[in-house]
Protein backbone atom coordinates (compact mmCIF):
# COMPACT_ATOMS: atom_id res chain seq x y z
CA UNK A 1 0.00 0.00 0.00
CA UNK A 2 1.46 3.37 -0.89
CA UNK A 3 1.82 6.38 1.36
CA UNK A 4 -1.23 8.29 0.14
CA UNK A 5 -3.54 5.40 0.80
CA UNK A 6 -2.11 4.66 4.22
CA UNK A 7 -2.68 8.19 5.45
CA UNK A 8 -6.34 8.06 4.50
CA UNK A 9 -6.91 4.57 5.86
CA UNK A 10 -8.50 5.67 9.18
CA UNK A 11 -10.95 7.91 7.33
CA UNK A 12 -11.89 5.09 4.95
CA UNK A 13 -12.53 2.70 7.80
CA UNK A 14 -14.52 5.24 9.79
CA UNK A 15 -16.69 6.17 6.83
CA UNK A 16 -17.34 2.56 5.83
CA UNK A 17 -18.19 1.54 9.38
CA UNK A 18 -20.65 4.41 9.73
CA UNK A 19 -22.31 3.79 6.38
CA UNK A 20 -22.46 0.02 7.04
CA UNK A 21 -24.06 0.74 10.39
CA UNK A 22 -26.68 2.91 8.68
CA UNK A 23 -27.38 0.17 6.14
CA UNK A 24 -27.77 -2.51 8.80
CA UNK A 25 -29.60 -0.35 11.34
CA UNK A 26 -33.11 -1.00 9.92
CA UNK A 27 -32.54 -4.76 10.22
CA UNK A 28 -31.25 -4.46 13.78
CA UNK A 29 -34.20 -2.22 14.64
CA UNK A 30 -36.56 -4.75 13.12
CA UNK A 31 -35.14 -7.66 15.10
CA UNK A 32 -35.01 -5.81 18.42
CA UNK A 33 -38.47 -4.35 17.92
CA UNK A 34 -40.03 -7.72 17.17
CA UNK A 35 -39.65 -8.48 20.90
CA UNK A 36 -41.02 -5.19 22.20
CA UNK A 37 -44.20 -4.93 24.21
CA UNK A 38 -46.80 -2.27 23.29
CA UNK A 39 -45.61 -0.41 26.41
CA UNK A 40 -42.04 -0.35 25.04
CA UNK A 41 -43.29 1.03 21.74
CA UNK A 42 -45.61 3.72 23.05
CA UNK A 43 -43.63 4.89 26.07
CA UNK A 44 -41.99 8.29 25.82
CA UNK A 45 -39.27 8.40 24.80
CA UNK A 46 -39.71 5.10 22.89
CA UNK A 47 -37.43 2.32 24.08
CA UNK A 48 -34.80 0.99 21.69
CA UNK A 49 -34.04 -2.20 23.60
CA UNK A 50 -37.04 -4.41 24.44
CA UNK A 51 -37.73 -4.91 28.13
CA UNK A 52 -37.93 -8.69 27.67
CA UNK A 53 -37.30 -11.20 24.90
CA UNK A 54 -40.56 -13.07 24.51
CA UNK A 55 -42.08 -14.41 21.30
CA UNK A 56 -45.53 -12.92 21.97
CA UNK A 57 -45.46 -10.77 18.82
CA UNK A 58 -44.59 -13.79 16.69
CA UNK A 59 -47.61 -15.63 18.08
CA UNK A 60 -49.70 -12.53 17.36
CA UNK A 61 -48.69 -12.65 13.68
CA UNK A 62 -50.10 -16.15 13.29
CA UNK A 63 -53.29 -15.14 15.08
CA UNK A 64 -53.86 -12.02 13.00
CA UNK A 65 -53.07 -13.19 9.49
CA UNK A 66 -52.74 -16.58 7.76
CA UNK A 67 -48.99 -16.09 7.71
CA UNK A 68 -48.06 -19.71 6.99
CA UNK A 69 -50.47 -19.73 4.08
CA UNK A 70 -48.88 -16.56 2.64
CA UNK A 71 -45.45 -18.06 3.07
CA UNK A 72 -46.43 -21.36 1.49
CA UNK A 73 -48.08 -19.52 -1.42
CA UNK A 74 -44.96 -17.46 -1.99
CA UNK A 75 -42.63 -20.44 -1.86
CA UNK A 76 -44.83 -22.59 -4.08
CA UNK A 77 -45.44 -19.89 -6.68
CA UNK A 78 -41.83 -18.68 -6.87
CA UNK A 79 -40.36 -22.18 -6.99
CA UNK A 80 -42.69 -23.35 -9.76
CA UNK A 81 -42.10 -20.11 -11.66
CA UNK A 82 -38.34 -20.45 -11.34
CA UNK A 83 -38.32 -24.08 -12.50
CA UNK A 84 -40.62 -23.38 -15.45
CA UNK A 85 -38.82 -20.22 -16.46
CA UNK A 86 -35.34 -21.74 -16.29
CA UNK A 87 -36.45 -24.86 -18.21
CA UNK A 88 -38.05 -22.78 -20.98
CA UNK A 89 -35.12 -20.35 -21.03
CA UNK A 90 -32.43 -23.03 -21.13
CA UNK A 91 -34.16 -24.79 -24.03
CA UNK A 92 -34.56 -21.57 -25.96
CA UNK A 93 -31.00 -20.53 -25.14
CA UNK A 94 -29.70 -23.81 -26.57
CA UNK A 95 -31.54 -23.24 -29.85
CA UNK A 96 -30.30 -19.67 -30.17
CA UNK A 97 -26.72 -20.50 -29.16
CA UNK A 98 -26.06 -23.73 -31.01
CA UNK A 99 -28.69 -24.51 -33.66
CA UNK A 100 -29.42 -23.05 -37.08
CA UNK A 101 -33.04 -22.57 -38.03
CA UNK A 102 -35.16 -20.33 -40.23
CA UNK A 103 -36.19 -16.89 -38.87
CA UNK A 104 -33.64 -17.28 -36.06
CA UNK A 105 -32.54 -13.61 -36.13
CA UNK A 106 -36.10 -12.34 -36.36
CA UNK A 107 -37.19 -14.45 -33.40
CA UNK A 108 -34.20 -13.29 -31.44
CA UNK A 109 -35.00 -9.63 -32.08
CA UNK A 110 -38.63 -10.33 -31.13
CA UNK A 111 -37.50 -11.78 -27.82
CA UNK A 112 -35.14 -8.89 -27.16
CA UNK A 113 -37.85 -6.33 -27.85
CA UNK A 114 -39.92 -7.75 -25.00
CA UNK A 115 -37.25 -6.48 -22.60
CA UNK A 116 -38.05 -2.87 -23.48
CA UNK A 117 -41.70 -3.06 -22.48
CA UNK A 118 -42.30 -2.34 -18.79
CA UNK A 119 -44.60 -4.54 -16.72
CA UNK A 120 -47.26 -1.86 -16.30
CA UNK A 121 -47.91 -1.83 -20.08
CA UNK A 122 -48.67 -5.54 -20.42
CA UNK A 123 -50.32 -5.93 -17.04
CA UNK A 124 -53.62 -4.27 -18.05
CA UNK A 125 -54.37 -6.58 -21.00
CA UNK A 126 -52.87 -9.57 -19.17
CA UNK A 127 -55.31 -9.01 -16.36
CA UNK A 128 -58.23 -8.97 -18.82
CA UNK A 129 -56.96 -12.12 -20.54
CA UNK A 130 -56.43 -13.90 -17.24
CA UNK A 131 -59.81 -12.77 -15.92
CA UNK A 132 -61.64 -13.99 -19.03
CA UNK A 133 -59.83 -17.33 -18.72
CA UNK A 134 -61.13 -17.59 -15.13
CA UNK A 135 -57.65 -17.40 -13.62
CA UNK A 136 -58.34 -14.88 -10.85
CA UNK A 137 -57.47 -16.35 -7.44
CA UNK A 138 -55.82 -19.42 -8.94
CA UNK A 139 -52.25 -20.65 -8.79
CA UNK A 140 -52.15 -20.89 -12.58
CA UNK A 141 -53.09 -17.22 -12.72
CA UNK A 142 -50.34 -16.33 -10.27
CA UNK A 143 -47.69 -18.48 -11.93
CA UNK A 144 -48.02 -18.39 -15.73
CA UNK A 145 -48.51 -14.67 -16.46
CA UNK A 146 -45.68 -13.88 -14.03
CA UNK A 147 -43.11 -15.74 -16.15
CA UNK A 148 -40.50 -13.58 -17.77
CA UNK A 149 -38.25 -15.73 -19.91
CA UNK A 150 -36.49 -13.28 -22.24
CA UNK A 151 -33.89 -12.09 -19.80
CA UNK A 152 -32.94 -15.46 -18.34
CA UNK A 153 -32.72 -16.83 -21.89
CA UNK A 154 -30.16 -14.17 -22.83
CA UNK A 155 -28.23 -14.85 -19.63
CA UNK A 156 -28.04 -18.62 -20.16
CA UNK A 157 -27.38 -18.20 -23.89
CA UNK A 158 -24.26 -16.14 -23.21
CA UNK A 159 -22.88 -19.12 -21.25
CA UNK A 160 -23.95 -21.73 -23.78
CA UNK A 161 -22.03 -19.82 -26.45
CA UNK A 162 -18.79 -20.42 -24.57
CA UNK A 163 -19.21 -24.22 -24.76
CA UNK A 164 -17.03 -25.36 -27.68
CA UNK A 165 -18.87 -26.67 -30.75
CA UNK A 166 -16.33 -29.54 -30.93
CA UNK A 167 -17.93 -31.08 -27.84
CA UNK A 168 -21.29 -31.09 -29.58
CA UNK A 169 -19.86 -32.36 -32.87
CA UNK A 170 -18.10 -35.20 -31.07
CA UNK A 171 -21.32 -36.22 -29.39
CA UNK A 172 -23.15 -36.01 -32.73
CA UNK A 173 -20.56 -38.32 -34.33
CA UNK A 174 -21.17 -40.76 -31.48
CA UNK A 175 -24.81 -40.76 -32.51
CA UNK A 176 -26.31 -38.47 -29.92
CA UNK A 177 -29.46 -36.57 -30.79
CA UNK A 178 -29.81 -32.89 -29.92
CA UNK A 179 -31.97 -33.66 -26.91
CA UNK A 180 -29.20 -35.79 -25.46
CA UNK A 181 -26.64 -33.11 -26.36
CA UNK A 182 -28.75 -30.61 -24.41
CA UNK A 183 -29.22 -32.85 -21.38
CA UNK A 184 -25.77 -34.44 -21.25
CA UNK A 185 -23.45 -31.72 -22.53
CA UNK A 186 -25.04 -28.27 -22.31
CA UNK A 187 -26.66 -28.52 -18.88
CA UNK A 188 -23.88 -30.31 -16.96
CA UNK A 189 -21.30 -27.87 -18.35
CA UNK A 190 -23.13 -24.76 -17.28
CA UNK A 191 -24.17 -25.48 -13.72
CA UNK A 192 -23.00 -22.09 -12.45
CA UNK A 193 -24.84 -20.28 -15.23
CA UNK A 194 -28.06 -22.15 -14.53
CA UNK A 195 -27.55 -21.52 -10.81
CA UNK A 196 -27.03 -17.80 -11.29
CA UNK A 197 -30.04 -17.51 -13.59
CA UNK A 198 -32.20 -19.51 -11.15
CA UNK A 199 -31.17 -17.30 -8.25
CA UNK A 200 -31.98 -14.22 -10.29
CA UNK A 201 -35.37 -15.63 -11.35
CA UNK A 202 -36.29 -16.79 -7.87
CA UNK A 203 -35.50 -13.43 -6.30
CA UNK A 204 -37.56 -11.60 -8.92
CA UNK A 205 -40.56 -13.85 -8.32
CA UNK A 206 -40.17 -13.90 -4.54
CA UNK A 207 -40.32 -10.09 -4.47
CA UNK A 208 -42.99 -9.76 -7.12
CA UNK A 209 -45.69 -7.31 -6.08
CA UNK A 210 -47.91 -5.80 -8.78
CA UNK A 211 -49.13 -8.93 -10.56
CA UNK A 212 -49.96 -10.93 -7.38
CA UNK A 213 -51.74 -7.83 -6.08
CA UNK A 214 -53.97 -7.62 -9.14
CA UNK A 215 -54.68 -11.29 -9.82
CA UNK A 216 -55.72 -12.21 -6.26
CA UNK A 217 -58.63 -11.03 -4.14
CA UNK A 218 -59.03 -13.98 -1.81
CA UNK A 219 -56.91 -13.69 1.35
CA UNK A 220 -55.99 -17.37 1.01
CA UNK A 221 -54.35 -16.75 -2.36
CA UNK A 222 -52.22 -13.78 -1.35
CA UNK A 223 -48.44 -14.08 -1.45
CA UNK A 224 -46.16 -12.88 1.33
CA UNK A 225 -45.34 -9.37 -0.01
CA UNK A 226 -49.07 -8.61 -0.32
CA UNK A 227 -50.12 -10.48 2.83
CA UNK A 228 -47.81 -8.46 5.06
CA UNK A 229 -49.85 -5.38 4.25
CA UNK A 230 -52.84 -6.80 6.16
CA UNK A 231 -50.96 -5.89 9.33
CA UNK A 232 -50.99 -2.21 8.37
CA UNK A 233 -54.27 -0.62 9.33
CA UNK A 234 -55.57 2.91 9.15
CA UNK A 235 -56.54 2.91 12.80
CA UNK A 236 -53.16 2.24 14.27
CA UNK A 237 -50.61 -0.28 13.15
CA UNK A 238 -49.12 -2.55 15.78
CA UNK A 239 -45.55 -2.00 14.71
CA UNK A 240 -44.08 -4.62 17.00
CA UNK A 241 -46.25 -7.34 15.41
CA UNK A 242 -45.42 -6.00 11.96
CA UNK A 243 -41.72 -6.33 12.80
CA UNK A 244 -42.13 -9.93 13.92
CA UNK A 245 -43.71 -10.69 10.54
CA UNK A 246 -40.96 -8.78 8.72
CA UNK A 247 -38.28 -10.75 10.57
CA UNK A 248 -39.84 -13.99 9.35
CA UNK A 249 -40.05 -12.62 5.80
CA UNK A 250 -36.59 -11.09 5.66
CA UNK A 251 -34.23 -13.22 7.77
CA UNK A 252 -34.40 -16.39 5.60
CA UNK A 253 -33.53 -14.28 2.55
CA UNK A 254 -30.65 -12.63 4.39
CA UNK A 255 -29.27 -16.02 5.46
CA UNK A 256 -29.40 -17.38 1.91
CA UNK A 257 -27.76 -14.18 0.73
CA UNK A 258 -24.89 -14.42 3.21
CA UNK A 259 -24.28 -18.05 2.28
CA UNK A 260 -24.31 -17.32 -1.45
CA UNK A 261 -22.90 -13.81 -1.52
CA UNK A 262 -20.55 -14.58 -4.41
CA UNK A 263 -23.35 -15.87 -6.63
CA UNK A 264 -25.51 -12.86 -5.84
CA UNK A 265 -22.77 -10.43 -6.78
CA UNK A 266 -22.03 -12.43 -9.90
CA UNK A 267 -25.66 -12.35 -11.00
CA UNK A 268 -25.53 -8.55 -10.76
CA UNK A 269 -22.24 -7.94 -12.53
CA UNK A 270 -23.15 -10.39 -15.28
CA UNK A 271 -26.64 -9.18 -15.86
CA UNK A 272 -26.30 -5.51 -15.02
CA UNK A 273 -30.05 -5.37 -14.86
CA UNK A 274 -32.11 -4.30 -11.92
CA UNK A 275 -34.73 -6.66 -10.61
CA UNK B 1 -18.26 -36.85 -57.54
CA UNK B 2 -20.22 -39.37 -55.56
CA UNK B 3 -18.35 -38.41 -52.37
CA UNK B 4 -19.31 -34.79 -52.88
CA UNK B 5 -22.91 -35.71 -53.41
CA UNK B 6 -22.91 -37.82 -50.28
CA UNK B 7 -21.43 -34.97 -48.26
CA UNK B 8 -24.06 -32.63 -49.61
CA UNK B 9 -26.76 -35.02 -48.52
CA UNK B 10 -25.18 -35.30 -45.08
CA UNK B 11 -25.05 -31.51 -44.64
CA UNK B 12 -28.65 -31.39 -45.77
CA UNK B 13 -29.72 -33.99 -43.24
CA UNK B 14 -27.82 -32.24 -40.41
CA UNK B 15 -29.61 -29.05 -41.37
CA UNK B 16 -32.94 -30.86 -41.33
CA UNK B 17 -32.17 -32.37 -37.94
CA UNK B 18 -31.18 -28.97 -36.54
CA UNK B 19 -34.42 -27.43 -37.77
CA UNK B 20 -36.44 -30.16 -36.18
CA UNK B 21 -34.55 -29.90 -32.88
CA UNK B 22 -34.83 -26.13 -32.89
CA UNK B 23 -38.57 -26.38 -33.35
CA UNK B 24 -38.78 -28.46 -30.18
CA UNK B 25 -36.44 -26.27 -28.15
CA UNK B 26 -37.78 -22.89 -29.18
CA UNK B 27 -41.52 -23.60 -29.09
CA UNK B 28 -42.12 -23.23 -25.32
CA UNK B 29 -40.25 -19.91 -25.32
CA UNK B 30 -42.17 -18.75 -28.35
CA UNK B 31 -45.50 -19.63 -26.76
CA UNK B 32 -44.73 -17.63 -23.61
CA UNK B 33 -43.58 -14.67 -25.71
CA UNK B 34 -46.70 -14.69 -27.85
CA UNK B 35 -49.05 -15.17 -24.90
CA UNK B 36 -47.40 -12.87 -22.38
CA UNK B 37 -45.88 -10.23 -24.64
CA UNK B 38 -47.15 -10.01 -28.23
CA UNK B 39 -50.83 -10.56 -27.49
CA UNK B 40 -50.94 -8.11 -24.55
CA UNK B 41 -49.08 -5.46 -26.53
CA UNK B 42 -51.54 -5.71 -29.44
CA UNK B 43 -54.43 -5.66 -26.99
CA UNK B 44 -53.13 -2.65 -25.06
CA UNK B 45 -52.82 -0.67 -28.29
CA UNK B 46 -56.38 -1.58 -29.28
CA UNK B 47 -57.65 -0.75 -25.79
CA UNK B 48 -56.03 2.67 -25.81
CA UNK B 49 -58.33 3.64 -28.70
CA UNK B 50 -61.52 2.44 -26.99
CA UNK B 51 -63.61 3.47 -24.00
CA UNK B 52 -62.83 0.10 -22.35
CA UNK B 53 -63.84 -0.07 -18.69
CA UNK B 54 -63.60 -2.78 -16.08
CA UNK B 55 -67.34 -2.96 -15.50
CA UNK B 56 -69.18 -2.51 -18.80
CA UNK B 57 -68.86 -4.72 -21.84
CA UNK B 58 -69.96 -1.99 -24.24
CA UNK B 59 -66.82 -0.63 -25.81
CA UNK B 60 -66.37 1.43 -28.91
CA UNK B 61 -63.65 3.15 -30.85
CA UNK B 62 -62.97 6.64 -29.51
CA UNK B 63 -59.94 7.66 -31.59
CA UNK B 64 -57.31 9.60 -29.72
CA UNK B 65 -59.71 10.74 -27.00
CA UNK B 66 -57.95 8.72 -24.26
CA UNK B 67 -54.58 10.18 -25.18
CA UNK B 68 -56.04 13.70 -25.27
CA UNK B 69 -57.69 13.12 -21.89
CA UNK B 70 -54.47 11.87 -20.31
CA UNK B 71 -52.31 14.64 -21.77
CA UNK B 72 -54.81 17.25 -20.53
CA UNK B 73 -55.20 15.62 -17.12
CA UNK B 74 -53.46 17.70 -14.40
CA UNK B 75 -53.02 14.51 -12.36
CA UNK B 76 -51.00 12.94 -15.17
CA UNK B 77 -48.68 15.95 -15.23
CA UNK B 78 -48.47 15.92 -11.47
CA UNK B 79 -47.42 12.27 -11.67
CA UNK B 80 -44.90 13.16 -14.37
CA UNK B 81 -43.44 16.01 -12.29
CA UNK B 82 -43.29 13.85 -9.18
CA UNK B 83 -41.54 11.11 -11.12
CA UNK B 84 -39.05 13.60 -12.60
CA UNK B 85 -38.34 14.97 -9.10
CA UNK B 86 -37.95 11.47 -7.69
CA UNK B 87 -35.66 10.47 -10.55
CA UNK B 88 -33.45 13.57 -10.42
CA UNK B 89 -32.90 13.60 -6.67
CA UNK B 90 -32.50 9.87 -6.35
CA UNK B 91 -30.01 9.60 -9.20
CA UNK B 92 -27.78 12.42 -8.03
CA UNK B 93 -27.59 11.18 -4.42
CA UNK B 94 -27.52 7.48 -5.26
CA UNK B 95 -24.92 7.62 -8.04
CA UNK B 96 -22.63 10.02 -6.17
CA UNK B 97 -22.68 8.06 -2.93
CA UNK B 98 -22.38 4.70 -4.67
CA UNK B 99 -19.29 5.83 -6.58
CA UNK B 100 -17.72 7.24 -3.43
CA UNK B 101 -18.27 4.05 -1.43
CA UNK B 102 -17.11 1.88 -4.34
CA UNK B 103 -13.85 3.85 -4.51
CA UNK B 104 -13.33 3.32 -0.77
CA UNK B 105 -14.00 -0.40 -1.15
CA UNK B 106 -11.69 -0.75 -4.15
CA UNK B 107 -8.53 -1.58 -2.23
CA UNK B 108 -7.25 -4.12 0.21
CA UNK B 109 -8.82 -3.16 3.51
CA UNK B 110 -9.94 -5.07 6.57
CA UNK B 111 -13.59 -6.14 6.87
CA UNK B 112 -14.09 -5.66 3.14
CA UNK B 113 -16.45 -8.62 2.85
CA UNK B 114 -18.48 -7.34 5.78
CA UNK B 115 -18.77 -3.87 4.23
CA UNK B 116 -19.87 -5.35 0.94
CA UNK B 117 -22.48 -7.60 2.55
CA UNK B 118 -23.81 -4.71 4.67
CA UNK B 119 -24.29 -2.39 1.73
CA UNK B 120 -25.84 -4.98 -0.52
CA UNK B 121 -28.16 -6.65 2.01
CA UNK B 122 -31.13 -4.27 1.49
CA UNK B 123 -31.11 -5.09 -2.24
CA UNK B 124 -32.04 -8.73 -1.72
CA UNK B 125 -34.89 -8.46 0.76
CA UNK B 126 -38.52 -8.08 -0.40
CA UNK B 127 -39.38 -4.39 -0.86
CA UNK B 128 -42.69 -4.69 0.98
CA UNK B 129 -41.06 -6.08 4.10
CA UNK B 130 -38.29 -3.50 4.20
CA UNK B 131 -40.57 -0.56 3.47
CA UNK B 132 -42.71 -1.61 6.44
CA UNK B 133 -39.67 -1.13 8.70
CA UNK B 134 -39.21 2.36 7.31
CA UNK B 135 -42.88 3.09 7.84
CA UNK B 136 -42.12 2.89 11.55
CA UNK B 137 -38.92 4.95 11.18
CA UNK B 138 -40.97 7.72 9.66
CA UNK B 139 -43.76 7.65 12.23
CA UNK B 140 -43.91 11.25 13.54
CA UNK B 141 -44.98 10.18 17.03
CA UNK B 142 -43.16 6.98 17.93
CA UNK B 143 -40.60 6.68 15.14
CA UNK B 144 -36.87 6.58 15.94
CA UNK B 145 -35.98 9.20 13.30
CA UNK B 146 -37.75 12.03 15.09
CA UNK B 147 -36.34 10.77 18.36
CA UNK B 148 -32.83 11.12 16.89
CA UNK B 149 -33.65 14.58 15.50
CA UNK B 150 -34.91 15.73 18.89
CA UNK B 151 -31.86 14.25 20.58
CA UNK B 152 -29.70 16.38 18.27
CA UNK B 153 -31.78 19.41 19.16
CA UNK B 154 -33.57 19.50 15.81
CA UNK B 155 -37.33 19.87 15.37
CA UNK B 156 -39.49 16.84 14.51
CA UNK B 157 -40.51 16.26 10.91
CA UNK B 158 -43.75 14.90 9.47
CA UNK B 159 -41.86 12.66 6.99
CA UNK B 160 -44.42 10.65 4.97
CA UNK B 161 -47.29 12.66 6.38
CA UNK B 162 -46.48 16.08 4.95
CA UNK B 163 -46.78 17.15 1.34
CA UNK B 164 -43.31 18.72 1.50
CA UNK B 165 -41.34 15.76 2.80
CA UNK B 166 -43.31 12.67 1.68
CA UNK B 167 -41.45 12.21 -1.59
CA UNK B 168 -38.11 12.93 0.06
CA UNK B 169 -38.85 10.18 2.58
CA UNK B 170 -39.61 7.72 -0.22
CA UNK B 171 -36.38 8.74 -1.98
CA UNK B 172 -34.28 8.15 1.15
CA UNK B 173 -35.79 4.69 1.44
CA UNK B 174 -35.12 3.98 -2.25
CA UNK B 175 -31.47 4.98 -1.88
CA UNK B 176 -31.03 2.72 1.12
CA UNK B 177 -32.75 -0.08 -0.76
CA UNK B 178 -30.85 0.23 -4.04
CA UNK B 179 -27.43 1.75 -3.45
CA UNK B 180 -25.71 -1.61 -2.93
CA UNK B 181 -26.59 -2.55 -6.47
CA UNK B 182 -24.79 0.45 -7.94
CA UNK B 183 -21.83 0.00 -5.58
CA UNK B 184 -21.35 -3.53 -6.95
CA UNK B 185 -21.48 -2.29 -10.55
CA UNK B 186 -19.02 0.57 -9.87
CA UNK B 187 -16.75 -1.80 -7.97
CA UNK B 188 -16.71 -4.24 -10.88
CA UNK B 189 -15.87 -1.34 -13.21
CA UNK B 190 -13.07 -0.07 -10.95
CA UNK B 191 -11.56 -3.52 -10.61
CA UNK B 192 -11.44 -4.00 -14.36
CA UNK B 193 -9.10 -1.00 -14.73
CA UNK B 194 -5.60 -2.45 -15.23
CA UNK B 195 -3.24 -1.74 -12.34
CA UNK B 196 -0.52 -0.70 -14.83
CA UNK B 197 -2.53 2.41 -15.82
CA UNK B 198 -2.70 3.58 -12.22
CA UNK B 199 0.97 2.75 -11.60
CA UNK B 200 2.00 4.72 -14.68
CA UNK B 201 0.07 7.77 -13.51
CA UNK B 202 1.57 7.53 -10.02
CA UNK B 203 5.12 7.19 -11.37
CA UNK B 204 4.47 10.36 -13.38
CA UNK B 205 3.80 12.08 -10.07
CA UNK B 206 0.00 12.20 -10.12
CA UNK B 207 -1.70 12.63 -6.74
CA UNK B 208 -4.45 10.21 -5.70
CA UNK B 209 -7.03 12.87 -6.59
CA UNK B 210 -5.54 13.23 -10.06
CA UNK B 211 -5.45 9.46 -10.47
CA UNK B 212 -9.13 9.38 -9.62
CA UNK B 213 -10.32 12.27 -11.79
CA UNK B 214 -7.94 11.88 -14.74
CA UNK B 215 -7.61 8.09 -14.97
CA UNK B 216 -10.31 6.19 -13.08
CA UNK B 217 -13.32 8.40 -13.76
CA UNK B 218 -12.84 8.60 -17.56
CA UNK B 219 -12.24 4.85 -17.77
CA UNK B 220 -15.34 4.30 -15.68
CA UNK B 221 -17.58 6.38 -17.93
CA UNK B 222 -19.28 3.40 -19.68
CA UNK B 223 -20.31 2.02 -16.28
CA UNK B 224 -21.42 5.44 -15.08
CA UNK B 225 -23.55 6.13 -18.14
CA UNK B 226 -25.07 2.65 -17.86
CA UNK B 227 -25.93 3.22 -14.20
CA UNK B 228 -27.46 6.62 -14.88
CA UNK B 229 -29.54 5.54 -17.87
CA UNK B 230 -30.74 2.33 -16.21
CA UNK B 231 -31.44 4.44 -13.14
CA UNK B 232 -33.70 6.77 -15.12
CA UNK B 233 -35.53 3.86 -16.74
CA UNK B 234 -36.01 2.11 -13.41
CA UNK B 235 -37.16 5.27 -11.63
CA UNK B 236 -39.96 5.60 -14.17
CA UNK B 237 -41.09 2.07 -13.24
CA UNK B 238 -41.20 2.56 -9.45
CA UNK B 239 -44.41 1.44 -7.80
CA UNK B 240 -44.04 -0.98 -4.86
CA UNK B 241 -42.49 1.31 -2.26
CA UNK B 242 -44.86 4.23 -2.86
CA UNK B 243 -47.82 1.88 -2.84
CA UNK B 244 -46.80 0.30 0.47
CA UNK B 245 -45.57 3.42 2.27
CA UNK B 246 -48.16 5.91 0.96
CA UNK B 247 -51.26 3.86 0.07
CA UNK B 248 -53.34 6.81 -1.17
CA UNK B 249 -50.52 8.58 -3.04
CA UNK B 250 -49.46 10.50 0.04
CA UNK B 251 -50.61 13.86 1.35
CA UNK B 252 -52.17 15.89 -1.50
CA UNK B 253 -51.01 13.12 -3.86
CA UNK B 254 -47.42 14.23 -3.41
CA UNK B 255 -46.12 10.71 -4.05
CA UNK B 256 -48.27 9.97 -7.09
CA UNK B 257 -45.86 8.48 -9.65
CA UNK B 258 -46.40 7.55 -13.31
CA UNK B 259 -47.00 3.86 -12.62
CA UNK B 260 -49.31 4.74 -9.70
CA UNK B 261 -51.32 6.95 -12.06
CA UNK B 262 -51.67 4.19 -14.64
CA UNK B 263 -52.54 1.64 -11.97
CA UNK B 264 -55.06 4.03 -10.49
CA UNK B 265 -56.78 4.72 -13.83
CA UNK B 266 -56.91 1.06 -14.87
CA UNK B 267 -57.61 -0.84 -11.69
CA UNK B 268 -58.88 1.56 -9.03
CA UNK B 269 -61.12 3.60 -11.35
CA UNK B 270 -61.57 0.85 -13.92
CA UNK B 271 -60.94 3.17 -16.88
CA UNK B 272 -58.82 0.67 -18.73
CA UNK B 273 -58.80 2.59 -22.02
CA UNK B 274 -57.26 5.60 -20.32
CA UNK B 275 -54.92 3.37 -18.37
CA UNK B 276 -53.79 1.72 -21.61
CA UNK B 277 -53.21 5.09 -23.27
CA UNK B 278 -51.18 6.42 -20.34
CA UNK B 279 -49.14 3.21 -20.17
CA UNK B 280 -48.22 3.64 -23.84
CA UNK B 281 -47.09 7.21 -23.14
CA UNK B 282 -44.91 5.90 -20.32
CA UNK B 283 -43.57 3.24 -22.67
CA UNK B 284 -42.55 5.91 -25.19
CA UNK B 285 -40.66 7.82 -22.50
CA UNK B 286 -38.83 4.70 -21.33
CA UNK B 287 -38.17 3.65 -24.92
CA UNK B 288 -36.55 7.02 -25.70
CA UNK B 289 -34.18 6.64 -22.75
CA UNK B 290 -33.43 3.05 -23.74
CA UNK B 291 -32.41 4.19 -27.22
CA UNK B 292 -30.13 6.87 -25.75
CA UNK B 293 -28.61 4.27 -23.44
CA UNK B 294 -27.93 1.93 -26.34
CA UNK B 295 -26.31 4.70 -28.36
CA UNK B 296 -24.09 5.69 -25.43
CA UNK B 297 -23.38 2.07 -24.64
CA UNK B 298 -21.71 1.58 -28.00
CA UNK B 299 -18.87 3.92 -27.06
CA UNK B 300 -16.99 1.27 -25.11
CA UNK B 301 -13.51 2.00 -23.87
CA UNK B 302 -11.00 -0.70 -24.69
CA UNK B 303 -7.91 -1.39 -22.67
CA UNK B 304 -5.68 -2.43 -25.57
Amino acid sequence: MNKHLKSRYPFTMLFLFISSALMIFPFVWMMLSSFKTPADVYSYPPKWIPSSFKFTNYEEVFKKIPFIRFYANSIFVSVVQTVLQIAISAMGAFAFAKLEFPLKNKLFAFMQSSLFVPEIVTIIPLFLLAASAGLIDTYTGLIIPGLNCAFTTLLIMSFFQTIPNELIDAAKVDGCGYIRVFLEIMLPNSKTAIGTASLFAFLTHWRSYMWPLIITNDVKMRTLPIGLKYLVTETGTEYQVLMAASVMAIVPVLIVYMLMEKEFVQSITLTGLKT
Amino acid sequence: MSVKKKKGAQVYSIKKEQHRAAAIFVTPLLITLILLFLLPVILVIIMSFTNWTMTSTARSYVGFRNFVFVLKDPRFWKAFKNTAYYTALKLVLDTGLALFIAVLLDRKIHFRRFFRIAHFAPVVVPITASSLIWLWFYDPGIGPLNQILNFLGLPSMQWLYSEKTAMLSVILFSIWKGIGYNIILFLAGLQSIPESYLEAARIDGASEWQVFFKVKLPLLSPVTSFIIMMGIINCFKVFTEVDVMTPNHGPLESTLLMVSYIYDQSFTRGKMGRGAASSLILFLIIFAFTMIQRRLGRKEISFD
